[in-house]
């Protein structure tokens, strides 16, 4: 049996979150453990309000826990809402995000902004501008490479935002609704693209979706509520007995 | 890629105007460093060129350009009997504001002791030095008169012979080069139903007086001419100048003609310090103050723009830093923008003064060394401007991405 350090790309312990404090306090999660392997896939649902996003921040580095402690690789980068690593560099190196909105940089047009990503973490321009081309070409979007974010449509965005997140070979995927504005083909296309980076580059993905027709494409599914997850079982949403 | 060019040329329109604003604010600022400049070479272009070493003037006065120096003509004749002096002459200035062609010309009056000297120091830029003793004149150029113009001064009309340029005095108006009798009998022009009046008066005062009656011939004398009187003065001037004769020694002479109770003696060096220390002092402190005035304004303007440009990009900001940019990355972005505003507006300022500063009333020099220590205050406050927008930028949570 191969090491656990070398096999599990990302593991948080036991986190929560408390947002604000006294009698504004909210539990935005609970006592979260969850363990990924890498080349995992897996989808996170549940309703609103019940903690998806905060999860999937925490995982990623931009929203430290109030307590419980985060692995990456096999190592400890937070430990509460201390931070154990250079987060920023962590991000930079390893991590690569999709959210609802695409929320690319106005000033740089569609290839640059993928391009961008690679060039913060010391790609070579020519390179980056290289790798971007290939990623915009395989995500649909080669012919809008040129063009700012404000002359592409909400779906061209989001594509150009999934190569953005793809560019540096991240080993850890976090998207939080990557899909919603997406037509289901397109939608359909990133999760099945997602499910390639893990199975080829051996990266651990989470998406956070509302769209059961994808389901198929998760190792597993996992369902929050009420700040608490669960795992769920494919093709099913309601909750299953916790672990 | 540079993600400051990238960011400026989405937005030039912004980023040209802002520019524009610094520029037209540096060039203000270029200016009144220019006009100090100016002020220092007027003011010592007459006394540096007229190539007089000593300039005797009214007994404990600052001398023509500080106040009103008045000395007896007769002085000359005694500064001419001291060794080691060649060419004394008489200088005498003052400024008149008469009409001509409609509008207000306003001179400097400055009387060239014909015939040792014509003008022939005074650096055309057309016509001729003076020729005859009376009624030509040399004008600067400020002045606007024509070659071959006729301006009409007391009861004579003067013909502009000769122009010259950068010749102002201390005020700021064009010197009017005459001979001294000229120049004097601008300056003491009278209305004739004056000098009538005067010499009914002067009558009436001899004739009261026991002399008048002791000598009736008094009396024709004193309905006379001014100059005919044997008791009035011929019309002061305002100074002696003199060059000192090679071989002597300046501060000897100087020390010599110091001892006369009636005079006092300036060298050159002194004179031009009295004229710096003087009104130009003033003038330096005040452009100074303004100076620095507006380049604290133009800081605040560019600190206030660099922030709300820095503001507009705070969700991208917030976007680079979750994507893992190093805070240099985000810094650079700052101050490069505020870099690239100033020294844009630097070279705008550079480029509109060179042409704008020519065609200001007064001289505006701009000199080299000046410009450098402009560059540099320039680059210090862009780097201040940035440090507000800095400081909102770094205080941005990735996190903000999402909100
Ligand atoms: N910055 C914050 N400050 C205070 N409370 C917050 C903050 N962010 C989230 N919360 C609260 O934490 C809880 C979980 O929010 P979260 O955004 O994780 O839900 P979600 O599952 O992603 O919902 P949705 O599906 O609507 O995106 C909610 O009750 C929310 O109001
Ligand atoms: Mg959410």
């Amino acid at each position: 049996m191969k090491n656990p350090a070398d096999t599990l790309a990302v593991e948080a312990l036991s986190l929560t979150k408390i947002y604000g404090s006294g009698n504004t306090e909210v539990v935005g999660m609970k006592e979260v453990s969850l363990s990924l392997g890498k080349g995992e896939i897996v989808a996170l649902l549940g309703p609103s309000g019940s903690g998806k996003s905060t999860f999937l921040t925490a995982l990623g580095l931009i929203n430290p826990p109030t307590s419980g402690q985060i692995r990456l690789g096999g190592q400890t980068v937070m430990d509460g809402p201390k931070e154990l690593v250079d987060v920023r560099a962590y991000r930079r190196q390893h991590l690569g995000f999709v959210f609802q909105k695409a929320n690319l940089i106005p000033f740089l047009n569609a290839w640059e902004n993928v391009a961008v990503a690679m060039e913060l973490n010391g790609v070579p321009s020519s390179l980056a501008k290289e790798r971007a081309m290939e990623l915009l070409e395989y995500l649909g979007v080669s012919d809008r490479a040129a063009n700012h974010p404000n002359e592409l449509s909400g779906g061209q965005q989001q594509r150009v935002a999934v190569a953005r997140a793809l560019a540096n070979r991240p080993s850890l995927i976090l998207a939080d609704e990557p899909t919603a504005a997406l037509d289901s083909y397109r939608g359909r296309q990133v999760m099945e693209l997602f499910q390639k980076v893990a199975r080829e580059q051996g990266a651990a993905v989470v998406v956070v979706t509302h769209d059961h027709r994808s389901l198929d494409v998760f190792d597993k599914t996992y369902e929050m509520e009420d700040g608490k997850l669960s795992e769920g079982i494919i093709g099913s949403h309601h909750t299953s007995s916790p672990r | 890629m540079n993600l400051a060019l990238k960011d400026i040329r989405y937005n030039l329109g912004r980023f040209v105007l802002t520019a524009v604003g610094i520029g037209l604010l540096l060039m203000v600022v270029m200016g009144m460093g220019g006009i100090y400049r100016g002020l220092l070479r007027e003011a010592t272009l007459l006394v540096e060129s007229i190539g007089a070493d000593l300039w005797i003037v009214q007994g404990g006065s600052r001398g023509p350009f500080a106040e009103i120096s008045r000395i007896p003509s007769s002085v000359e004749d005694r500064v001419r009997t001291v060794p080691g002096l060649t060419g004394v002459r008489r200088f005498l200035s003052h400024t008149i504001q008469r009409e001509h062609g409609g509008r207000q010309l306003r001179m400097v009056v400055q009387g060239l002791s014909w015939p040792e000297d014509r003008g022939q120091w005074i650096p055309l830029v057309a016509g001729r030095p003076l020729s005859q003793a009376h009624y030509e004149i040399v004008v600067d150029r400020s002045l606007g008169l024509e070659l071959g113009a006729r301006v009409r001064l007391g009861k004579d009309d003067y013909r502009v012979v000769g122009i010259t340029s950068g010749m102002v005095g201390t005020g700021g108006d064009g010197i009017a080069f005459f001979t001294v009798g000229d120049a004097q009998a601008i300056q003491f022009d009278v209305p004739a139903e004056a000098t009538r009046i005067e010499r009914l008066l002067r009558r009436g005062r001899v004739e009261e007086h026991e002399l008048g009656r002791l000598t009736p011939r008094l009396l024709d004398r004193a309905v006379g001419e001014a100059a005919g009187i044997p008791a009035l003065a011929p019309p002061p001037v305002s100074a002696v100048i003199a060059s000192v004769a090679p071989g002597a020694d300046p501060a000897q002479v100087a020390a010599e003609i110091a001892r006369w109770p009636d005079v006092t003696v300036y060298t050159r060096e002194q004179q031009i310090e009295l004229l710096v220390s003087g009104m130009v002092d003033k003038a330096k402190r005040q452009l100074g103050l303004f100076r620095v005035v507006l380049v604290i304004i133009s800081t605040i303007i560019m600190a206030l723009i660099i922030y709300t440009l820095t503001l507009d990009k705070i969700h991208d900001i917030a976007m680079l830093k979750l994507m893992g940019a190093k805070n240099g990355a985000i810094i650079g972005l700052i101050l490069q923008q505020s870099l690239l505003i100033g020294g844009i507006g630097y070279l705008l300022a550079w480029w509109l003064g060179n042409y704008a500063f020519p065609r200001f009333p007064r001289l505006v020099v701009i000199e080299p060394g000046d410009m450098l220590v402009l560059a540099g205050v320039v680059v210090l406050n862009s780097v201040l401007a940035s440090l507000l927008g800095i400081t909102k930028a770094m205080s941005v949570e990735p996190s903000k991405v999402l909100s």
